[in-house]
């Protein structure tokens, strides 16, 4: 069995009176690439952002290797080696590429003074690594003169640098052209070839079908379905089983067949 | 953060090539060193561009005024007491905030060495209680913006009505002269002249050179620019965005402490109302400066050629022989044409 690599335990988020999650387990191993699915409100957004530390959760144990964690933060959570490339990219536009992938762990040496080669260097080195090259820009241009594309591109990059062991990519290949998607398809598999694991969250259920190795289907707040992808035979089973958990009773669900291990909350 | 900062050099994920040098790969039109010069720099540039047509302006107008060397040293002499506040608003205005309280500050931290240097203490001492007393005031100021959630520009302001009315109610007007202060080794290191130059304005050189290098090249500028660009994001990839707010105006409070102790060197008093006359004056320079008013972007250089040009308004004016009555009117000019320019000069990436 794998190393497990991040486990959530019961993980509940509330806002005031408002609900987002209610008590979420969740684990990702190493080297596997887990997509999450879920409709809008379903609370894939919060998950992520208590993943990153960017938002605490109200209840509930976080487990890094095992381990569980105290004082959770963004910064805790970068140093436990997960990596976030957010769905709004979190780029600052008006800095260069090289501001921008080393946001918040700047190169430094004596007393704190940046070192400016050092880091543009590695930025290029990032840039070719995933393929986001080009010949109009170099990592000193300014992010708010890059497309979409290569803009996710500066995102991935910030995110493989310190090689995360793992890396949630938060709707990467929405508003993405194909070619740019195939790009951050081709990243993915070479993450896991690497051993590294990636949380894969998307809208798109074919994408999240083509990439991922189990999957996690979240409704209003729980845990709807968990399956190897062995056990689902095509997206639109995933599809037929999201449509069943929106409106029960309705279309034949994979929750149905009574597989132990599909864990149905 | 220590654990962060070393590079990590492992090899790069599974089957990828690894072509030679970064640096000739990339192509761009700005590889030119001049032209990258330009783009990367063109706001204090373009100020620049404004002060050589306002002095030639001037010279034309009154080319015997402008020749002597008084003209000069006078500007000289008040030009740093400017320098030292509006670099580091440069700062604070990138990281999206405003300070307003900084004459204020000036006042109380100045009060503060007047206060040693009349009680019989070095005015070494002085500079060092002064410089004290800004960063705290500095603290104080930024942290009720910052912790109590409140609008810099409100917040500041009401701090500068306090501050400065906390000076006038214990001193009841009173100004207090430091005689001693000609005859110590603090006047003459940081007030005298040299081979006929205010000595001040090296000290005020050193201070704008030290925060341009601090704002390009050092992790307190490349955090202020990113907190005032995209906060959220800053706070996503584990900036402490609140610390880096508080610093900065720490660091104000460090300038107008410094600001404040140089013009009461200059003047061997102090006055309840010392700093009052360099809010707008100093405002005004950052945005002629070049840095724009959103966060995220700023010159520091550019702001320091801004000062010098706001510092020649008056003077120049003057000097070129019209009445007293215009300096507003040429302030409000320079201060148009230069945004207009420089909104003209800047692309706001979103």
């Amino acid at each position: 069995m794998a190393e497990r690599l991040i486990e959530l335990r019961d993980i509940s988020k509330s806002y005031g009176q408002v609900y987002a999650l209610g008590g979420v387990n969740l684990s990702v191993d190493r080297g596997e690439v887990v997509g999450l699915i879920g409709d809008n409100g379903a609370g894939k957004s919060t998950l992520i952002k208590i993943l990153s530390g960017v938002v605490k959760p109200t209840s509930g144990e976080i487990l890094i290797r095992g381990q569980p964690v105290t004082g959770w933060s963004a910064a805790r959570s970068r140093d436990a080696g997960i990596e976030t490339v957010f769905q709004d990219r979190a780029l600052a536009v008006q800095q260069t590429i090289v501001r921008n992938i080393f946001m918040g762990r700047e190169l430094t040496g004596f007393l704190g003074w940046l070192k400016v080669n050092k880091e543009i260097e590695e930025a290029s080195r990032l840039m070719r690594e995933i393929g986001f090259t080009s010949k109009v820009f170099t990592p000193q241009s300014i992010v708010g003169q890059l497309s979409g594309g290569e803009r996710q591109g500066v995102a991935i990059a910030r995110a493989i640098y310190k090689q995360a062991d793992l890396i949630i990519l938060d709707e990467p290949t929405t508003a993405l052209s194909l070619t740019e998607t195939a790009k951050v398809f081709h990243f993915v598999r070479q993450v896991r070839a690497s051993g590294r694991s990636i949380l894969f969250i998307g809208h798109n259920i074919h994408h999240v079908f083509d990439i991922a190795d189990r999957f996690v289907v979240l409704d209003r707040g729980k845990v709807a379905l968990t399956a190897d992808r062995s056990q689902v035979k095509s997206a639109e089973d995933l599809i037929n089983f999201m449509e069943d958990v929106a409106h029960p009773g309705g279309l034949p669900g994979l929750h149905d067949a009574g597989d132990p291990e599909q864990r149905a909350r | 953060m220590s654990k962060t900062m070393e590079p990590d050099l492992h090899e790069p994920s599974a089957g990828i090539s690894r072509p030679g040098n970064p640096r000739k790969e990339w192509k761009h039109p700005s590889d030119h060193w001049m032209r990258g010069f330009i783009l990367d720099n063109r706001a204090a540039l373009g100020t620049l561009a404004v002060f050589v047509v306002m002095m030639t302006v001037f010279m034309i107008a009154n080319p015997t005024v402008f020749t002597t060397w008084y003209l000069y040293r006078s500007v000289l002499t008040t030009l740093p007491v400017a320098l030292f506040v509006v670099v580091p608003l440069v700062f604070v205005v990138t990281c999206g905030e405003i300070d307003l309280s900084f004459p204020a500050t000036m006042g109380f931290a100045s009060w503060v060495f007047a206060l040693v240097v009349q009680a019989g203490y070095d005015p070494f001492l002085g500079i060092a209680a002064a410089i004290a007393t800004g960063t705290l005031l500095g603290f104080l100021v930024g942290s009720l913006v910052v912790y109590g959630g409140l609008s810099s520009l409100i917040a500041t302001l009401g701090m500068n009505f306090l501050l400065r009315g906390l000076i006038q109610i214990i001193n009841e007007g009173k100004s207090t002269a430091l005689t001693s202060l000609p005859d110590s080794w603090a006047y003459k290191i940081f007030s005298s002249q040299l081979y006929g130059i205010p000595v001040q304005i090296f000290w005020a050189i050193g201070f704008v050179v030290l925060s341009a290098l601090l704002y390009n090249r050092h992790r307190f500028g490349a955090q202020v620019k990113v907190v005032g660009d995209n906060p959220d994001s800053a706070q996503q990839m584990g900036i402490d965005v609140k610390r880096v707010r508080v610093k900065v105006f720490v660091f104000v409070g460090i300038g107008a402490a410094i600001a404040g102790t140089f013009s009461v060197m200059i003047n061997f008093t102090w006055w309840p109302t010392a700093g009052d006359g360099y809010l707008l004056p100093v405002l005004a320079s950052v945005f002629v400066g070049g840095t724009p008013t959103w966060g995220g972007v700023g010159t520091v250089v550019g702001g320091a050629i801004g000062a010098v040009t706001v510092s020649f308004i008056q003077t120049g004016v003057v000097a070129a022989g019209l009445s007293g009555f215009y300096v507003q009117f040429f302030n409000g000019l320079i201060i148009i044409l230069s945004l207009l320019g420089h909104k003209w000069n800047q692309a706001r990436y979103r």
